[in-house]
Order: C-alpha cells, then sequence, then structure tokens
C-alpha cells in the first residue's frame, strides 16, 4: 500500500527540515556561548538577550526604510561592536574574580538588557520580516518551506565563515591558541586581552543571526530569545561545553528531536517540548558527563 | 660587544615571599650566558622577571637600550625576547605546524613563517613531516624540540631557555644544545640559559652567574668557574 507510507514519509521530511532549522537557530547560540566558554571561561546568561537587543535594532533599520541584507550585515557590525565593548568594560573588571560573581554579572546583564529591551522597544509583540518568500519547495510528494531552507543555509552558513576563520587565519588561530593557554600566548606575543574582546565580539554577532533568523516565526518580543538561550544551552552542553563541533550538532540534533517527538510522541505536543529537551539532555549526561562531543584531552607531561 | 640585556638590581615577589632580593646580570649581543643555582634559587624568576610574567618589584630591566614594561609578557615578546619558559608552554591541542605559526606571530605571521621556517626546518627536519601531529601527543624531546624551533622562527634577538635538559636523555640534550650553539655562531643569536647540568650549559656558555637564594653569588667566565672548587662540588659533581 504505497500510498499511506509515502504519505508519512512527506510528513517525517517536513518534521524533520523543520527541525533543522531551529536546530540551526539554536546551533548558533550555543556556538556563541561555547566561543564566549572557552575564551574567558564565562558561561554567558545575557547572550539571548543581547541577541534580542541587537535583532530590534535591525528592525529599527528596517522600519526607516533599509531593506533586509543591508540592515542584517550592518546588525552584525553593531553587534560585534556591542559584543566587543561588553567584554572591555563589564567583564574585563571581573576577570579575576570568582566564577559565581561572573555568572551573576551575566545575568545582571540578562536582566538589564530585557529592561531595556523593552524601555526602548515597548513589550507588545512585532512582526519581524523574513528575507525569504513564504512558499514551499515541492519535492516529488514532499514540500519543503523555503524559509526553513534559508534559515539552515544563514545560520550553518555564518558558523562555516567562522570555522574557515579560526581555522585558516592568523587572528583565528591566535584566538584558539588564547582559549588552549593564554599564558604560553602572551609569550608569542599575542594581546590576549583584545582576542577575548573580539571573541566576544564575534559570539555577539553569532547570537544575532540567530535572533534576526529566529523573530519571523516567534515574533520580535523582549522575551523571546529565553526559550531560545536555553534550548542553545541544551545544545551546547549536550555536544559537550568545550566542543564547538559538539555545539553544533548538538543543536541541530535538538532542533530535530524535539521537533519528531512534538508531532509523533502524542503526550508531548506543544506543551511538553521544553520539558522534553530537558529530559532527553539529562539523560546524555548521566550516560556522558562530557557530552556527546567532549574529550579528555590527550596530553604527555 | 655592546650589552643587550641589563638587569639591574632586580627584586620580584610571590605575595609575602621575596624570590629575588636584586639580581644584576648582563647578556651582550650574540652571547650565550648560563645561569646556574639549586633549586629555589630564583633561577625561573629571574626569566620570569625578564619576560614580565612576574612583575618585579624593584631594580630595572633594560632590554636594546630600552626598559621594559613589568608584567607585558606580549609586549616584551615583540621587543625581540623569546621564552621558552618551564614545563615548554606548548599548545598541546594545536598541530605541530600551528605551534610554528604561532612562534611566527611575533613578526607577522604569514611573512614571518614563509621566510624562517626553512631555515628552522633544517634544524628540526622531522618537524615538516609530523606537521599535523597534535603537540600534545609528542614525545618529551620532540617537545622540547618543538619548543625550540617555535621560539626560533619568530627570529628572536634574545632567546631565554629553562632548563631545556629536563627529563631528557643525554643524547637529545646534546642535540639541543649543538642547534643553540648553531644559531648563536650563524644570526649571533644571543641566549641566556637556566640549567641544572652544569656540564653541558658551561660547555654551551662563554660566560655564566650562579645564582644563591635570590642574588648572584658568582659569576665568570666558564673555563674560570669550571675550576672553582664550590662550584665543581656542587654542579659538577666531581
Ligand atoms: N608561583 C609561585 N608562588 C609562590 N612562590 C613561588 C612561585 N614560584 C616560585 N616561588 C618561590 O620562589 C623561589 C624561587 O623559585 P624559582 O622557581 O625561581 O627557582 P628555580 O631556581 O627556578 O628553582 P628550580 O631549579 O627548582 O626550578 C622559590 O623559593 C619558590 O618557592
Ligand atoms: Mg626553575
Amino acid at each position: 500500500m504505497p500510498l499511506p507510507l509515502a504519505f508519512i514519509w512527506s510528513e517525517f521530511a517536513q518534521q524533520v527540515t523543520g527541525g533543522l532549522a531551529a536546530g540551526a537557530i539554536y546551533a548558533s547560540l550555543a556556538l556563541a556561548l561555547v566561543l564566549i566558554y572557552q575564551t574567558t571561561n564565562v558561561v554567558n546568561f545575557a547572550q539571548g538577550e543581547m541577541a534580542t537587543f541587537t535583532t530590534y535594532i535591525a528592525w529599527t533599520m528596517m522600519k526607516h526604510g533599509v531593506s533586509y541584507w543591508p540592515a542584517f550585515v550592518l546588525t552584525l557590525l553593531i553587534a560585534f561592536g556591542g559584543g566587543v565593548a561588553v567584554e572591555r568594560v563589564l567583564i574585563r573588571p571581573v576577570e579575576h574574580r570568582p566564577e559565581i560573581v561572573i555568572v551573576i554579572l551575566t545575568i545582571g546583564m540578562l536582566i538589564t538588557i530585557n529592561g531595556l529591551t523593552g524601555w526602548i522597544w515597548g513589550a507588545e509583540v512585532k512582526a519581524f520580516d523574513s528575507p525569504f518568500p513564504n512558499r514551499s519547495l515541492v519535492l516529488g510528494n514532499v514540500s519543503i518551506s523555503i524559509q526553513d531552507i534559508g534559515t539552515f543555509g544563514v545560520c550553518l552558513g555564518t558558523v562555516a565563515v567562522l570555522w574557515l576563520f579560526f581555522r585558516f587565519t592568523t587572528l583565528g588561530l591566535a584566538m584558539r591558541s588564547v582559549a588552549f593557554n593564554p599564558d604560553a600566548s602572551r609569550l608569542m606575543g599575542v594581546r590576549v586581552g583584545w582576542m577575548l574582546a573580539l571573541g566576544w565580539g564575534l559570539a555577539a554577532a553569532l547570537g544575532s543571526v540567530a535572533g534576526m533568523m529566529a523573530a519571523p516565526t516567534v515574533f520580535l518580543d523582549p522575551d523571546m530569545m529565553l526559550v531560545v538561550l536555553i534550548y542553545a544551552f541544551a545544545a551546547a552542553v549536550l555536544g559537550g561545553i568545550d566542543s564547538p563541533v559538539g555545539a553544533v550538532v548538538g543543536g541541530l540534533l535538538l532542533g530535530v528531536v524535539i521537533n519528531l517527538l512534538g508531532s509523533y510522541v502524542s503526550f508531548v505536543g506543544q506543551e511538553l517540548r521544553l520539558p522534553t529537551a530537558l529530559a532527553v539532555l539529562l539523560l546524555v549526561l548521566v550516560i556522558r558527563p562530557t557530552g556527546l562531543f567532549g574529550r579528555v584531552v590527550v596530553q604527555r607531561v | 660587544m655592546s650589552t643587550l640585556l641589563e638587569l639591574r638590581g632586580v627584586e620580584a615577589r610571590y605575595g609575602p615571599i621575596k624570590a629575588l632580593h636584586g639580581v644584576s646580570l648582563t647578556v651582550s649581543e650574540g652571547e650565550i650566558v648560563a645561569l646556574l643555582g639549586a633549586n629555589g634559587a630564583g633561577k625561573t624568576t629571574t626569566l620570569r622577571a625578564v619576560s614580565g610574567t612576574v612583575r618585579h618589584s624593584g631594580g630595572e630591566v633594560v632590554f636594546a637600550g630600552k626598559q621594559l614594561v613589568s608584567g607585558r609578557p606580549d609586549a616584551v615578546a615583540r621587543a625581540g625576547i623569546a621564552h621558552v619558559p618551564e614545563g615548554r608552554g606548548l599548545f598541546a591541542q594545536l598541530s605541530v605546524w600551528e605551534n610554528l605559526r604561532m612562534g611566527a606571530y611575533v613578526r607577522g605571521e604569514r611573512r614571518t613563517l614563509r621566510q624562517e621556517a626553512p631555515r628552522v626546518c633544517q634544524y628540526f627536519p622531522w618537524l615538516e613531516r609530523r606537521r599535523d601531529q597534535q603537540a600534545g601527543t609528542l614525545s618529551g624531546g620532540e617537545q622540547q624540540m618543538l619548543a625550540l624551533a617555535r621560539a626560533l622562527v619568530g627570529r628572536p634577538r634574545l632567546l631565554m631557555l629553562d632548563e631545556p635538559s629536563l627529563g631528557l636523555a643525554p643524547t637529545i640534550v646534546q642535540e639541543i644544545f649543538r642547534i643553540v650553539k648553531q644559531c648563536n655562531a650563524d644570526d649571533g643569536l644571543a641566549v641566556l640559559v637556566v640549567e641544572q647540568n652544569a656540564n653541558v650549559a658551561l660547555d654551551a656558555a662563554a660566560r655564566a652567574y650562579v645564582l644563591e637564594v635570590g642574588q648572584v653569588a658568582i659569576e665568570g667566565e666558564s673555563a674560570e668557574l669550571r675550576r672553582h672548587e664550590g662550584i665543581r662540588k656542587s654542579y659538577l659533581g666531581y
């Protein structure tokens, strides 16, 4: 009986692509978290709010007639500058303080930026344009939303650019060396403080991509990234908080699994998606405490 | 020969503990100088005070006529001093080649690597064969050689080595000192080397200083120090 089977497959494919699109957003924000954690050892709870704030900036630009892609690029630059400034002004003074001080600081930033966003732009929900047509691509009997493809492409494209940057440029190498061994990096002539600031800048830019890609579906409001941030944390921990590849794979995996559970396991539905995601996360951590990609460093003395 | 590095009454402390009580020494252009002393005498701290990885709380460090700022290792590196620290300071998770690239960073990574890597690889031909191996998986001797190669790639004016012989087989120690002497002869590289292995160090160095509890106790030409009874008994073992 080919007909029902074909129907199930198209349904399944749609859920998977939808999950990949959402997962790419989680992956971007998770990678931003990992980037900051690896270089400055700070868990940045304000990552989502920073993304929301910059997404509002993009919205304002578009409201004043700037078209989508120029506004997108300008927002990345502004986010980058903002990230650098946050590191220099707020994080640097507490760099050597106990971890709890820094955690409290980033939670304080979360609350402050959230309040600031509401104060500037108001709390009511706003629509945010998508650069992609609201149509579907039909392949056989599977139809895939172009929105999903575009979101996935933009997020993973940004991740790929970052990967190339870290892999092949001098600055990228210096940033990796700082993450691994700041003292030795200083002896190589690296200005470590600026590399940390650069890391925050890149993370903020990456976060703003996640924000702008999420906004058309979740709509623009000051709290829009809260849930995304929780998924991103889950993805980062799932992949191993010290593994950039893990963060990306973790994000994609989480997006797909949640979508599939939501549509095929009846009791999960819409409401139980977040708790289910966290349950999956806990399960993984019990079985593999370092996450899927976290590794024990090979090192001889 | 003009003076390249001069320490004048350098003091340094770790919290309440004073490790250096006024160290004065000089290294001339193109000279190899050894720094000897018992455990805890302050040899490592002396090198760290030069490279800026500890702040000096008194005295001054002058390099090529300019006073070095305390506590800015990156600036010291850019001034032309390469410090191979105790424990080597390699990037264990980066590849052999990426470590070399980091050595070239101080003078502009790409151009410097292009110019200097062939020269350095003449001394260490295995580096090119192992370029993609993770540095942390190299043997102890290979790691020490990579640390030396990485320092040489940046073409420093002064090379500071902290116990390069530590834990290595005699042949490898010989090899390392042979290369250091070669660079000294070829390019006039000045070297300040800390060693427990006084024999090897005095062979390579023209002059030496002996530190005792954070101060220079004895200094002189290597040949002269070899004849010094105290040094023979304490450091040379005959
Ligand atoms: N990080 C530190 N904190 C506190 N004290 C330190 C520190 N590093 C060194 N010291 C102290 O400073 C003094 C000098 O130490 P230093 O490492 O310079 O000696 P050294 O001559 O290099 O010894 P070794 O031959 O054992 O390497 C010692 O008394 C040591 O205990
Ligand atoms: Mg020492």
